[in-house]
């Protein structure tokens, strides 16, 4: 007896309504298919382009200690980008395939990477806000509907929170640092501030994909949701840190029992987006020059391989 | 959740207290017997051979042929960093006089006056570690000749007087011969590989070996050598050896750079704490 495409539908939402995992040998749409290739590849692309704006301080960073964890840090970012890869694999695409889409630009990654790293201070606003918001995105994700995606995020997501308090823990022993420090800081915070608020993605309005994806229970939140636990959840940590964030209309509503707060500037989102970042083509180079450096190297791997097998 | 995590009292931070002290729990009491400068001395050309080849390797970091190899690369960098620390610390311990001196109530630590506010002429490293990383072959080629050295310098430790100079070395030694291994299999990979990835690794090889008398190496070590050349197919080059005098402070540009690159932040905020 053969089974019907609308009956294994049928069992696939089922599983989906039940919130059982999606493994990679069960019949999935082929909509839902792309459609996590597309989500899951742009967070493998998002841990690789990140190690760049951070790990330009290794080299420079002031003390042995902070060096260990900076580099411990970036390092992390290439295992995450490893699993996510791996994870994208079961569902039928390989590495290679999906790193040749990041170097030609057809699939993205987090736009936050496409900032400037100018002060040392970057490396705490980092870790604080932006791996921060990371896990405020990704924490839901570790209940996602497909098996591989939900079990990197729970591996991934414990090393996110070690890197937040970790970029936390450098800014507050800059704060009782000196003066310079403290400005260091500050201005930092500054620039990273609106840049972690666009992470969430575009206001609810604005974001048409969402609600197929909650439903696939690809997305357990909305981005508005998300933004505003991150605003609840970051403005005690920047009192205790003693900075200031930079939004005029940041302030806490008893009614709504959260924090209204300001307009990101959705031009400029959409405009680091489509390629017009600081940072965009540089990081891309970045990318594209280690790539290519490395080729003969690969080959030098599989020829050699091939050679082993024949032995 | 997160922000109890962030703001709570409990401190479990990510590699726990390593990064904290690295002597805490050993005796650092400095045997009566040991000459304290000539310890120091030691220390600083094992701590900044590690320090000076660490900072070398992270360079890599995102740029490695693959992320496998980014992530060991990174791996071995850190390694080496940490046993730089333990190094840098015990030779501060042992002789003071070696610590270059700060401007009064700054807080910077021991190890990291040692890295950040000497200069060139005061570090002990060989030359090989100083000499830029080059494409994938010379630093794969480099890594060989130096941890197959340090692995058996470090195994000769392992009974030294000094209790934490033979901690380190048995902290050391695993990490090494991972270290070693990795750099044997990619050597011979390289070298078996293509056409052009066994030119490079002559080329590389051919460049590095005239740096290879300054580690001085035991015999038993030219052995373990030989084994790894035997199965990459390579012979010893016929090189004349350069004139390495890293362990008398003399050095190449290259290290004049990468501590220029290294020290910039540390030395722009001497008072600053991080
Ligand atoms: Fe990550
Ligand atoms: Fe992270």
């Amino acid at each position: 007896m053969t089974v019907t495409e609308p009956q294994l539908a049928e069992h696939f939402g089922a599983t989906i309504a039940r919130g059982d995992r999606i493994e990679p040998r069960d019949w999935m749409p082929e909509a839902y298919r792309r459609t996590l290739i597309r989500q899951i590849a742009q967070h493998a692309h998002s841990e690789i382009i990140g190690m760049q704006p951070e790990g330009d301080w290794i080299s420079r960073a002031p003390s042995l200690r902070r060096k260990a964890i900076l580099l411990a840090k970036v390092q992390d970012e290439a295992g995450h980008g490893l699993y996510l890869y791996s994870a994208c694999e079961t569902l039928g695409t390989s590495r290679r395939e999906l790193t040749d889409k990041l170097l030609s630009g057809k699939q993205k990654y987090s736009s936050i990477f496409n900032y400037p790293t100018p002060s040392y201070a970057d490396v705490g606003t980092i870790g604080w806000l932006v791996d921060g918001a990371a896990i405020c995105n990704q924490v839901p994700l570790c209940r996602t509907s497909f098996g591989p995606y939900g079990r990197a995020m729970i591996r991934i997501c414990k090393e996110e929170s070690f890197h937040q308090r970790q970029g936390y823990e450098l800014l507050m022993t800059m704060m009782r640092g000196t003066d310079e420090q403290r400005a260091m800081v500050q201005e930092s915070v500054d620039r990273f501030w609106w840049p972690a608020l666009m992470m969430f993605g575009p206001p609810d309005g604005a974001s048409p994909n969402t609600e197929q994806s909650m439903a696939w229970g690809i997305k357990r939140n909305t981005n508005d949701e998300l933004r505003q636990k991150f605003v609840d959840m970051t403005v005690p940590q920047a009192r205790a840190l003693g900075v200031t964030l930079p939004d005029p209309q940041l302030r806490w509503n008893s009614e709504r029992q959260a924090h209204d707060f300001g307009e990101p500037d959705w031009d400029e989102f959409w405009a680091v987006v489509n390629g017009a970042g600081p940072c965009n083509a540089e990081r891309l180079a970045h990318r594209r020059k280690a790539h290519d450096d490395g080729a003969w190297v690969r080959e030098a791997a599989v020829a050699f391989a091939r050679l082993e097998e024949a032995l | 959740m997160i922000s109890d995590d962030l703001l709570g009292s409990e401190a479990h931070w990510a590699f726990g207290t390593d990064f904290e002290d690295p002597l805490a729990g050993v005796d650092t009491t400095v045997p009566d017997d040991i000459d304290p400068a000539a310890l120091a001395r030691y220390c600083l050309m094992l701590g900044d051979d590690a320090l000076v080849l660490s900072q070398r390797l992270s360079e890599w970091c995102s740029r490695a042929p693959d992320l496998e190899e980014d992530i060991a690369l990174a791996n071995i960098a850190l390694d080496l960093l940490g046993e730089a620390r333990l190094l840098l610390a015990r030779a501060a311990v042992a002789d003071p006089s070696v610590v270059p001196s700060l401007p009064d109530g700054s807080p910077v630590p021991a190890e990291d006056a040692l890295a950040f506010f000497r200069s060139p002429a005061e570090f002990r490293n060989v030359t090989m570690t100083e000499l830029p990383n080059g494409d994938f072959a010379e630093t794969i080629t480099r890594l060989l000749l130096f941890s197959v050295w340090r692995l058996a310098e470090f195994e000769s430790l392992l009974t030294h007087p000094d209790a934490v100079l033979a901690a380190v070395a048995a902290k050391g030694r695993k990490e090494l011969a991972y270290h070693r291994d990795f750099a044997a299999r990619w050597f011979v990979t390289l070298a078996r590989g293509t056409a052009e990835s066994r030119r490079r690794v002559l080329t590389a090889l051919a460049g590095l070996w005239a740096f290879w008398p300054e580690l001085d190496a035991p015999a038993d070590v030219e052995v373990v050598l030989d084994q790894v050349f035997a199965a990459a197919d390579v012979s010893r080059p016929e090189v004349t050896p350069a004139r390495g005098l890293g362990r008398e402070c003399v050095h190449t540009e290259a290290l004049t750079d990468l501590l220029a690159e290294m020290q910039s932040v540390a030395r722009a905020h001497p008072r600053g704490l991080w």
